[in-house]
């Protein structure tokens, strides 16, 4: 079985640990007038609950 | 030879992939619209689609394919006595599928699947001019059949016609002299 030969040292665990990142959720105003709250795109609005003028769920 | 489903089966097992799409089905019919994960909503469109396209023929041997997969007998007679005559007008895309904000314990993509709640933009026309377009128009099989029957009726239908429009032209003047009559009546009153 293979097997590591070195101690992997600190800074090359720290060197490959920065490249874990997070982006930001990319968010739209809600096309509903009344409400305009930053919700996904493509998804039913959380907020009112409006999905391209219909209402498809209940706000929470 | 059908061609068999790629990718992963829901559930793990093409057995309860089978139960999963039944019951999820059987909950759609029941409820009108429900909520589960994207991927299921969208494997659920097609069955439910063709279950509903059974329903709207509605005999006897489309009511046992649909017993096949919906085991409630509630449901099944919901599905052929409402939803299917209710879909009439439409020609497929029953069901909607809108996305919602992901599930909180496991962040799966969910989704709201529902059953088209209203009438085609074209039917709605319709009633409210209460005709028809021409090609939508079925053509009355007496009236192809015997074409000697028809010319005098046609013409029949046209005499009555005019002496009706007349009748409305001839109303026409008399309402006016009514209204008049009326006016003087109020001012009596008053």
């Amino acid at each position: 079985m293979a097997v590591p030969k070195r101690k992997m040292s600190r800074s090359n665990t720290r060197a490959r640990r920065s490249q874990w990142k997070t982006s930001a959720v990319h968010l739209v105003a809600c096309s509903n007038k009344a409400c305009r709250q930053p919700k996904p795109q493509h998804v039913a609005c959380p907020a009112c609950g409006q999905y391209a003028g219909r209402q498809v769920a209940q706000p929470a | 030879m059908p061609t068999p489903t790629k990718g992963p089966r829901l559930g793990g097992s093409p057995a309860h992939e089978r139960l999963l799409l039944a019951n999820l089905a059987t909950a759609l019919f029941q409820h009108g619209r429900i909520k589960t994960t994207e991927a299921k909503a969208k494997r659920l469109r097609p069955y439910a689609e063709k279950l509903i396209s059974k329903a709207k023929v509605g005999d006897l041997h489309n009511r046992r394919e649909i017993m096949k997969t919906i085991r409630d007998k509630d449901v099944v007679h919901k599905l052929i006595a409402e939803i299917g005559p209710f879909f009439s007008d439409r020609s497929g895309g029953y069901t909607r599928i809108t996305k919602t904000l992901a599930r909180k314990g496991d962040n799966a993509p969910m989704a709201i699947i529902e059953l088209v709640q209203q009438k085609l933009v074209s039917t709605e026309a319709e009633a409210a001019r209460k005709t028809k377009f021409a090609k939508d128009e079925k053509p009355a099989a007496a009236e192809v059949v015997d074409q000697d029957a028809e010319a005098p009726e046609s013409a029949t239908i046209d005499a009555a016609d005019e002496p009706a429009e007349g009748a409305v032209e001839v109303d026409g003047e008399p309402s006016a002299e009514d209204v008049k009559a009326e006016e003087a009546a109020e001012k009596d009153k008053s």
